[in-house]
């Protein structure tokens, strides 16, 4: 139980995180046009493509206190980032970007330009604009982002273990469970927690495919 | 009064261009800018709305400047105060009818509410959706909510394009009215003439991004045009027919 509150309590802190930061940073990638956007958008997709492992490795390199980001954590802030929970938060937030960031930039470059331009005339400001006429419409790619973020927070394998190991409570979260209970042969607790796992995984694409649908057809 | 004097490079499907408009509308005109795709009409408009920036030039509407190269100045669109009818209508999906006007108010005014859903026959309509409407319908809430705003300017692109010719009339009887009860400036966008000629009091040329004449439509298209202007006076018998019957 502890291993399923954990890997609940990892996917939803990213999530929440990632809602924050994705929906200003789909804003600006979908409407700013500047010098290296396709390096930004890049960057973000990275994770995508890139083996677990090797995001993993970079950014226990980087949590380390012998180099300058975690001399600087560990010196200024009070923070030990390898093999924590605060660890694998950061490095979760950062592989789970694209599943957040790339639905809702969609979202936001399939309203159209006049939508924005009625409510600046309107003398509404940007805020305004932002949170009463762009969010509301771009709901259906919201709750796909949210939910592909989620789902794909709860599977995380290889940058979980490469950066918080496999301590109880702490960093061992479902999926580092299920090869754990599987080396050790226990096929039944394995079982447990990929069933769990799979019905999850399941409700929640169930989710967002009904809710999409149904808004497709009004 | 509106003076404008601007220029701005515009790119075309026929190559670059240079808008060159330099203008006066008087107060409580209903100015039709008129020419072919490409000649610059809705650069204009949203030129007007602080949409898009001119290059260099100046805006003053009644003593403020809204745009001067020169100094630096370039007030937003919302310091301009305009009410902007796009060509799309822009009407936003998640609210319905009643919420789309109130959105446009700067201070909550359910008084002023009914009277706009009287005045362009939307009261039964009030909680539909844009979604749910038809282009005519979608045009009249579209020109509620550019009036709740109690705007300086109301510019309307290329307001009837979409509409068929039975629609086209009775919207022009509702562009009139909205422009009335406003009081003041009115630039809508056209290429259609008898669009032009039912509605406007003047009539902006533009070809090629430069002014070719401002005047009234019938001085304007009486002369080289009459094919076109006697097509007119029978669209608008036909038009008055349809009032007088109503």
């Amino acid at each position: 139980m502890q291993t399923l509150l954990l890997t609940g309590k990892l996917a939803g802190l990213t999530t929440i995180i990632l809602l924050i930061i994705g929906l200003p940073l789909g804003y600006w990638l979908a409407y700013k046009k500047f010098r290296f956007k396709a390096v930004v958008e890049a960057l973000i997709s990275m994770p995508l493509v890139l083996p677990p492992t090797v995001l993993g490795f970079y950014m226990l390199v980087a949590y380390s206190p012998q180099n300058a980001i975690g001399h600087f954590l560990e010196d200024t802030l009070n923070l030990r980032l390898a093999f924590s929970f605060k660890g694998i938060l950061v490095a979760s937030v950062l592989f789970s970007l694209p599943f957040m960031v790339q639905p809702l930039q969609n979202g936001f470059a399939s309203i159209p330009r006049s939508y924005r331009e009625a409510s600046y005339t309107l003398g509404k400001s940007f805020f305004t604009t932002f949170t009463r006429v762009l969010i509301p419409n771009i709901k259906p790619s919201i709750i796909t982002a949210v939910a592909m973020t989620f789902a794909h927070c709860i599977g995380e394998f290889g940058v979980v273990i490469m950066v918080g190991g496999n301590m109880p409570g702490e960093t061992r979260v479902a999926s580092i469970a299920i090869y754990d209970e599987v080396q050790a042969m226990n096929y039944d607790a394995a079982n447990k927690y990929s069933f769990v796992l799979f019905i999850i995984s399941m409700l929640i694409l169930t989710v967002i495919y009904s809710i999409n649908g149904n808004k497709k057809t009004l | 009064m509106l003076k404008i004097d601007i220029e701005r490079p515009m790119l075309t499907s026929e190559g670059k261009k240079n808008l060159q408009i330099c203008s006066e509308i008087e107060d409580r005109e209903l100015l039709c800018l008129f020419g072919h795709s490409g000649s610059g009409k809705t650069t204009l408009l949203r030129i007007l709305a602080g949409l898009t920036t001119p290059s260099k030039g100046r805006i003053i509407y009644n003593d403020t400047v809204w745009f001067d190269s020169d100094k630096k100045i370039n007030l937003s669109p919302q310091l301009r105060n305009v009410g902007y009818m796009f060509q799309d209508y822009a009407l936003f999906p998640n609210m319905n009818v009643e919420g789309n006007i109130r959105f446009a108010q700067k201070k909550k005014d359910n008084e002023a509410i009914e009277e706009l859903l009287e005045l362009f026959d939307l009261t039964a309509l009030r909680k539909q959706k844009p979604v749910q409407l038809s282009g005519g319908q979608r045009q009249r809430v579209a020109l509620a909510r550019a009036l709740a705003a109690k705007p300086n300017l109301l510019l309307l692109d290329e307001p009837l394009s979409a509409l068929d010719f039975e629609m086209r009339t009775a919207l022009q009887h509702e562009i009139r009215k909205a422009h009335s009860l406003l009081n003041t400036i009115t630039i809508l966008v056209s290429h259609d003439i008898n669009e032009v000629c039912a509605l406007a009091t003047s009539v902006l040329t533009i070809k090629n991004g430069k002014v070719l004449a401002h005047g009234r439509p019938k001085d304007i298209f009486s002369e080289g045009t009459f094919q076109n202007y006697s097509q007119f006076l029978s669209e608008m018998t036909a038009l008055s027919e349809l009032f007088l019957g109503q």
